[in-house]
């Protein structure tokens, strides 16, 4: 192996909800991906995918009615098995930094951003002393470009790109190797969209190459396209097509039906959406879960199709090597 | 035409967010009206739907002027816009199952009688199936809901639309097949469309025209 020892390896992880009266919902299954260190991961798919069950799952925030099996290692730890006692004091903050999907509604409302920096430095950093701890708070804004002269503000009183910039300070003071990012552009405008997705690519990139690894989950392909090293898609519970970013924005484009249909629908490609819904989580097909939207679907395709080459599916698109064709007419 | 002239509206009469914005939608048209986060396009989309009455300015529904407003508009001009908004958990009663959420503005016009037809004709349309259609909010994922509240925008039929930032929470797909059930509806009945957003490439592929927020206020703050 010359790969670096990467940062988080998921290996079959599976999340089941234990629903009343008996119904299980399969809301992840058979999940494996790593992160490597300076590595971003996008995690891509349609919304109720289970994309962010599986970072309420790696970070231990999943209800008491959820069943997960499978490992989730993050350096000798698995954050599957681990007990609550580690997760709150070894892992939140401190090896996985999580930058919230909504940071006006992540933030404490009644307190002020200097509070709660000045607060998470005290507990991530282990600072003592009034005026270290609010140096090393200042310290923290900064290194998020959160504009110290707003220190003093509620959050109510910040804009959409500030808050979230407050929120991307407190996930980083903890120097965690590990970022998550839960749709962290939902809901703001593409100027904003790019400043954030630059902001979290610099964390990632670090001068001495020993970088933090970035898992971004999100729905918006733009922003994945912007940041992303590799992207994995997820449908239905399942990634099923794991691909390098370059080769799956440009050419030869996503190998998976499913991914194809995703880029087809953006406005600047050719706008059409993919046909039907999503199937329930609840009530999964026994084979492949695609099958019912799909254009290439056969008889095949009744059983769960096997992960090869990184897509799991019974009539990818060819790869690089035979390409050619299939792509002009695309 | 659906025509707003000078209005100036916004929540504190002396700092309006809006000043001075002048646009006009032509029957059949799609225009997209594009401006930043934060910058009043949304009040301005509401004004346009009859839902907030503007400090200054007039709005025109096809000649008339708009004189009263949310429920005390007439009912007749109430019923010729439809609105989509942003976020649809905010804009769908938790209460209600998607059948009687899509057919909440038969019912409040007393004409009730007409929801199982015009139901089954919409939630066909967008894409919902009959299972979803029992369900309430809580119980469908964003992109569901955003479809029923669609259907709900159509159900009587406007002769304008107005979609505020309709697409903003949703994947890539789920936005293609809401902006081809506009159109098509638009098509089929020569609806005119404004659609607010910041998305600059969405908003030139949907629409036939976009204004930019500094042209519509005239470059004024």
């Amino acid at each position: 192996m010359t790969e670096p020892t990467p940062v988080l390896s998921v290996r079959g992880l599976s999340v089941r909800f234990l629903m009343p009266g008996g119904r299980r919902v399969a809301a992840v299954t058979d999940v494996h991906f790593d992160v490597a260190p300076g590595e971003c991961l996008a995690l891509i798919g349609e919304s109720g995918c289970g994309k962010s069950v599986l970072a309420s799952a790696l970070l231990g925030l999943l209800p008491a009615n959820a069943q997960s099996a499978g490992e989730a290692r993050l350096g000798d730890l698995d954050l599957i098995s681990a007990d609550e006692r580690t997760l709150s004091r070894k892992v939140r903050g401190r090896l996985i930094g999580l930058v919230p999907q909504s940071p006006a509604a992540h933030l404490t409302p009644v307190r002020t951003i200097r509070s709660q920096t000045e607060e998470t430095v005290a507990a991530l950093a282990g600072i003592r002393g009034r005026a270290a701890v609010r140096d090393a708070a200042r310290a923290a804004a900064e290194r998020a470009a959160f504009p110290a002269g707003h220190l003093d503000r509620h959050p109510h009183e910040l804009s959409g790109g500030l808050a979230q910039r407050a929120a991307t300070a407190l996930a980083l003071v903890g120097d965690a190797p590990l970022l998550l990012a839960d749709e962290p552009t939902t809901g703001l405008d593409r100027d904003l969209v790019d400043r954030t997705v630059d902001e979290l690519r610099r964390h990632v990139d670090t001068a001495d190459g020993t970088g933090r690894g970035l898992l971004m989950i999100t729905h918006d392909l733009a922003a994945a396209e912007r940041i992303a090293d590799r992207v994995a898609v997820m449908y239905a519970g399942r990634i099923v097509e794991l691909a390098d970013a370059a080769s799956f924005f440009g050419s030869p484009g996503p190998r998976h039906p499913y991914g194809r249909g995703l880029l087809r629908a953006l406005p600047d490609r050719a706008f059409t959406p993919i046909p039907g819904l999503p199937p329930e989580l609840g009530a999964l097909p026994e084979g492949c879960a695609f099958a019912p939207r799909c254009d290439r679907a056969t008889d095949a395709c009744a059983a769960l199709p096997p992960v090869t080459g990184g897509v799991a599916c019974h009539h990818p698109v060819p790869g690089s090597d035979v390409r050619a064709a299939e792509d002009v007419h695309a | 035409m659906l025509e707003l002239r000078a209005v100036t509206a916004g929540y504190d009469p002396k700092a309006p967010v809006v000043r001075n914005a002048s646009l006009a939608v032509a029957p059949g048209e799609a225009v997209g009206l594009l401006g930043p986060s934060g910058c009043g396009k949304s009040t301005l989309a509401r004004v346009a739907a009859l839902l907030h009455r503007p400090d200054s300015g007039t709005l025109l529904l096809d000649g008339t002027p708009v004189r009263r407003w949310r429920h005390r508009a007439p009912r007749e001009q109430r019923t010729a816009v439809g609105v989509v908004f942003q976020q649809p958990r905010l804009s769908a009663d938790p209460r209600l199952r998607l059948t009687d959420l899509i057919a909440e503005p038969l019912r409040a016009t007393g004409r009730r009688e007409e929801a199982p037809g015009r139901v089954a004709e919409l939630a066909a349309a967008v894409g919902l199936t009959p299972d979803l259609l029992g369900r309430r909010p809580h119980e469908v994922s964003d992109g569901q809901l955003q479809r029923a509240c669609l259907a709900r925008a159509l159900v009587l039929r406007p002769r304008w639309l107005v979609c505020d930032e309709m697409t903003a929470m949703l994947d890539a797909s789920t936005t293609a097949a809401l902006v081809a059930v506009v159109e098509e509806y638009r098509a089929a009945t020569g609806a005119g469309l404004l659609a607010v957003g910041h998305d600059h490439t969405l908003l030139r592929r949907w629409c036939d025209r976009t204004a930019h927020w500094e042209d519509v206020t005239g470059g004024t703050p």
